[in-house]
């Protein structure tokens, strides 16, 4: 940044910017490489971690609430609650522990995707029709093929819907882990707010509109690929 | 082909389920023998306890005391899964994986047994034909895109992947419309003389086990034996009143159904002119139905297109008396 303008952030300070309209295209094309486009990529790890470790966590619980049943109350309280918390509650009741670094972040980012993966995981697995059950036991399947070979693949279309609500949420509130953490698009559109600068806020809000949109898009894709029979057509 | 095992028998010695909390058994006491390669059909009211002495075969129920012996071995001295594996098990709703394809289905038990891939396919394309669901229409559809009749095809072909000498049916044809069930059940039949198996057949409906069943066994409420032996002998002597009950008051009927013209000493045919003309193939049943409906009491039977003789009601009755 050395050698930049006064505000470095207002690029060359065309007239657009100075007289700060409501968006000046000219200004996001300077910043893109220097400001967005790091700060789209630092987003998406923030969203690509918290939603992978969400996931572990909660596949983990929702196995061992499928097998156990007395475990779905005590893990679906606590994942309601963490859910329930304000995020800029949540945030700061963590940086005395965590401090402001990265792990805060991703601690309250978990947290929020734990009860929805929780549940369309669990509820994925019942789902499993029970004459399907029966003929797998029937047939010799062992408790860990019917799981795998069986009731996992049949669950794929609840847990991928669970994945997308999980990640376009969490694209959303890592925004807000700008308080916490110079990163993601949270951070310049915290920025815009504060200098009151239009276009750099539209843009970072912009930007995390079409990741949300393009990850969701993506994991449709994804979805399709991995369960084509639930596309095909219907017989009677 | 690959190489045929030999249908084996099975044998309920003592057999007793009771179920933990409920104070009546199951099944009670169940003694009987299913001779190799013969269909024994269960049949009862509900509450009988039949779907439950099938299980216990396969042990999808396990013994309360008493044992069931498959080729004379007990069926608590192998492990569950093993045992599953070497049995055909076609249950009412089939229970199709949804998630795959019809090949795949069929090829389940082959690949938990680790057939090799070129093996499995032969056999898939082998079993396909064989339940009439030509493998190059139907190898790659899913569940969802087959008829009722065909999912059940597709269930059939499944539990014979592996060729296993025992078969075990629950109601297999009970959720099918009448057209499509009496298709499966002779397609059954068919199937059952290509490869003898021994099949345990569970259904309620009485004129499905005297059709299929080489034995019926009758279970009354509470999962105790009314009455095991063949279709001709229960209907022509019910063991008591419960049976009696049970086969119908039009059991006479029923045993009609189970002899063809074909197989009963005819009279010559002498000035039959204006009677009618019934194939060989024909059941006695159809036969009176024919004489009633034309008023008549006698039929020309005729066998590859020439006339072999006439039945006449009076026979009929003879033959019945014979029983």
């Amino acid at each position: 940044m050395t050698g930049g303008p006064v505000i470095p952030e207002f690029g060359r300070g065309s007239d657009c910017v100075r007289e700060n309209h409501a968006f000046c295209w000219g200004w996001v094309q300077d910043n893109w490489s220097g400001l967005l486009w790091p700060r789209l990529v630092e987003h998406v790890q923030l969203t690509a971690i918290a939603v992978s470790i969400g996931f572990v966590i909660a596949f983990a619980a929702a196995l061992l609430a499928y097998r156990f049943g007395w475990f779905e109350t005590p893990f679906g309280t606590f994942s309601a609650l963490l859910y329930t918390i304000p995020s800029l509650a949540l945030f700061q009741l963590l940086v005395p522990i965590t401090g402001l670094t990265v792990t805060t972040v991703e601690i309250a980012l978990v947290s929020y995707t734990l009860l929805i993966l929780f549940r369309n995981i669990l509820s994925g697995l019942r789902g499993t029709p029970p004459e399907v059950l029966e003929a797998a036991r029937g047939m010799g399947l062992t408790r860990m093929q019917t799981l795998l070979r069986v009731e996992l693949p049949l669950a794929l279309p609840a847990i991928v819907a669970g994945i997308r609500i999980a990640t376009v949420t969490t694209i959303s509130l890592a925004t807000v882990a700008a308080f916490v953490l110079p990163q993601g698009l949270g951070q310049p559109i915290l920025g815009g707010l504060r200098t009151f600068f239009q276009t750099k806020f539209i843009a970072a809000g912009l930007l995390a509109v079409a990741l949300a949109i393009v990850a969701d898009a993506a994991l449709v894709l994804v979805q399709r690929a991995l369960t084509p029979w639930v596309r095909v057509k219907r017989v009677q | 082909m690959s190489a045929r095992r030999q249908a084996v028998e099975i044998d309920f010695d003592h057999a007793t389920k009771v179920y933990p909390g409920r104070p009546a058994p199951a099944v009670d006491e169940l003694t009987l023998t299913i001779p190799a390669g013969e269909i024994c059909c269960l049949v009862g009211p509900s509450g009988g306890g039949k779907t439950t002495a099938m299980k216990l075969v396969n042990r999808l129920v396990e013994l309360t005391s008493g044992d069931v012996r498959i080729d004379g071995e007990s069926v608590t001295s192998l492990d569950p899964t093993e045992l599953r594996r070497g049995i055909g098990y076609v249950i009412q709703q089939v229970g199709l994986f949804p998630h795959l394809t019809v090949a795949e289905n069929v090829a389940t038990v082959p690949r938990l047994l680790g057939w090799p891939r070129g093996r499995i396919r032969t056999r898939v394309d082998e079993l396909l034909d064989l339940v009439d669901l030509p493998a190059v229409d139907y190898r790659s559809r899913y569940a969802a895109q087959l008829s009722g009749g065909e999912r059940q095809r597709v269930g059939l072909a499944r539990a014979l992947a592996a060729d296993p000498p025992v078969l075990l049916m629950d109601e297999p044809f009970g959720a099918l419309d009448p057209i499509t069930r009496t298709r499966l059940q002779n397609a059954l039949l068919e199937l059952h003389e290509a490869v003898p198996k021994t099949i345990v057949f569970v259904t309620h409906d009485i004129d499905e086990a005297i059709l299929l069943g080489d034995r019926i066994a009758i279970l009354h409420e509470g999962g105790v034996l009314a009455q095991y032996d063949t279709p001709d002998a229960i209907l022509a002597r019910p063991a008591n009143e419960f049976v009696a009950r049970f086969v119908g008051a039009d059991r006479g009927l029923k045993r009609l159904s189970l002899l063809r013209l074909g197989e009963v000493e005819l009279e010559p045919v002498d000035g039959a002119d204006g009677l009618p003309e019934l194939d060989a193939g024909t059941t006695l049943r159809d036969a009176v139905s024919a004489m009633l409906t034309e008023g008549v009491s006698s039929v020309v039977v005729v066998s590859e297109g020439r006339p072999a003789g006439t039945l006449t009601l009076a026979r009929l009755t003879q033959l019945l008396g014979e029983a």
